[in-house]
């Protein structure tokens, strides 16, 4: 029988990390940012039915990058959550903030204490009732927490991802604007890519929707929103065409 | 994915078993005491002392189906509470009314809309109109043991079925038995007499409005009749709720709407108390 050879806790806790970045950076980016009315949501994901974008609660979403059996089981653990407390205190009791908590405990627990740590990266966002209360937390695979402000970018080439969101994030913008930054950032990840509305899944938490706030964006609708951005001068990322007739309530239901 | 979250000791559970998209299986694993259908019912039959809901209607129309309860709770022969609503918003598609013991049917109608919620944001989907009224069944049977003894709760639902572009109206008893509806129905201890007045309200090409109107005649009959049924208080201001769900969804009907139909009702009653005439031949 031979003996197992020692591996110090730090070198184990390195090639775990090392091992889940790898795993996170072979994704597509996800971006979460700020905008008048909300939070938007803005991921590459030619699926219609794996979302990476996904409604936690009234005011809550998620959002995540990574392996998705893995990202799927926290986000259906997410909705227990969120249900559970909501039906045995009320609604409004629900924060992101503690599901942030439960999140960072579990994926804490898995990166110490199993041999595989989870290749994700999370955001739980909650929109509050101004631009000020607006919740971003983002979780790692080591179930480290940071809240954030403003803008995130998470998955492969998130560095660059990110520094476009830096160029190009302004606060307080409508959401076309919001939605051309996010998607200009996500055309960062490569050279020469361009983003179709139908590779895009979008999501918002719309402030001014009642009761539950989170909405899909059809692939109609993503279209108009960047060709109204480009103010019909370039092109530009848009496909679908068309000015922005359609009002943006004008369908509730989410488009999957 | 094994579950991992036996070691975290916060929730445990949480993140095991995901194979169930029922809420109210999840929370019998998970807490089962709070599951209603768990708890052992009282050795003795309840008294009148627990309050009680009581007139709930429902009339289809093309395109969708009102419902409408009345507003008033009895401890036997007092008044428990004169502005109770017993209607509520299911989910987007479908509407929820209760008749009997008022406490089990409002911790009914919370789980029933947690149950349709959960159900929804696990699968990416809606479920059928049917699925959602055969979901409910099980919560009413669960409830057996305490209908046995004296606190039975009778739900109504209702729903707009997406495919056939209708209202469709389930009714149930204590024992978890789901019937379907055609046009219209009542529940309650003024079901008797509400249902007479609909049955010759009621008229297949009835507008949104005018199924809302049918409602609260067939409300206002009931209370006529039946010392538990409230009618429109028009001093205080209470009316019934009335809610409509069509193709937009789910929208209850706001208290100017109903205050105005209400208030057509109390002023036709002055000339005819016993409401609109049906032709006799």
């Amino acid at each position: 029988m031979s003996m197992p050879f020692y591996v110090s806790p730090e070198q184990q806790m390195k090639d775990k990390a090392d091992y889940a970045r790898k795993g996170i950076a072979r994704g597509r980016s996800v971006v979460v940012l700020q905008y008048d009315d909300g939070i938007l949501f803005v991921a590459e994901n030619p699926s219609r039915a794996l979302h990476k974008i996904s409604e936690i609660y009234d005011r809550i979403a998620f959002a995540a990058v990574g392996k998705y059996n893995e990202f799927e089981n926290l986000r259906l653990g997410g909705v227990r959550y969120a249900d559970i407390n909501g039906y045995q205190y009320d609604r409004r009791d629900v924060t992101a903030r503690g599901l942030a908590n439960v999140y960072a405990q579990s994926l804490g627990t898995i990166f110490t204490e199993t041999a595989k740590p989870y290749e994700v990266e999370l955001v739980v966002a909650e929109v509050g009732d101004d631009a000020e209360t607006d919740q971003i937390y983002r979780l790692t695979f080591d179930g480290s927490v940071s809240d954030e402000h403003g803008y995130v970018a998470m998955g492969g080439q998130a560095e660059a991802v990110a520094q476009s969101l830096k160029d190009g994030y302004r606060e307080g913008s409508a959401l076309a604007a919001a939605l051309q930054t996010a998607v200009r950032a996500l055309e960062a990840q490569d050279a020469e890519r361009r983003l179709e509305a139908k590779s895009l899944e979008v999501a918002v938490l719309d402030r001014n929707r009642e009761h539950r706030l989170f909405k899909r964006l059809t692939a109609a609708r993503i279209g108009e929103l960047l060709s109204a951005a480009d103010g019909g001068a370039a092109s530009g990322a848009a496909s679908g065409g068309g000015k922005a007739a359609e009002s943006e309530d004008a369908s509730t239901a989410d488009d999957d | 994915m094994a579950s991992h979250d036996s070691h975290t000791g916060r929730l445990p559970g949480l993140f095991a078993n995901p194979d169930t998209s029922s809420f109210t299986e999840f929370l019998g694993a998970y807490s089962p005491e709070s599951l209603p259908g768990r708890r052992t019912p009282p050795a003795s039959r309840a008294g009148d002392e627990i309050p009680h809901g009581t007139t709930i209607v429902a009339v289809n129309f093309p395109g969708g189906v009102v419902m409408a309860g009345d507003r008033r709770a009895t401890a036997g022969n007092m008044i428990a509470q004169r502005d109770i609503e017993k209607v509520f918003r299911a989910d987007e598609f479908s509407a929820i009314a209760i008749a009997g013991t008022a406490g089990i049917g409002i911790e009914m109608v919370r789980l029933f809309q947690v149950e349709l919620e959960h159900y929804e944001k696990r699968e990416g989907r809606t479920l059928s109109v049917e699925g959602k009224a055969n979901r409910l069944a099980t919560m009413v049977r669960q409830n057996l043991g305490m209908a046995m003894q004296g606190l039975a709760v009778v739900p109504l639902f209702a729903g707009y079925d997406e495919e056939r572009d209708e209202g469709r109206i389930f009714s149930y008893d204590p024992a978890g038995g789901r019937y379907e509806e055609r046009d219209f129905y009542s529940v309650g201890s003024g079901s008797v007499f509400a249902r007479g007045a609909l049955k010759k309200l009621y008229r297949a090409d009835l507008s949104a409005e005018d199924a809302a109107l049918v409602c609260v005649q067939s409300l206002y009959d009931a209370a006529d009749d039946d010392s538990a049924t409230g009618g429109p208080d028009l001093t205080r201001g209470i009316f019934p709720v009335v809610a409509a769900v069509t193709s937009d969804g789910y929208r209850r009907l706001g208290e100017d709407e109903v205050g105005a139909l209400a208030r057509a009702v109390v002023d036709g009653r002055y000339e005819s108390p016993g409401g609109p005439t049906a032709p006799l031949r």
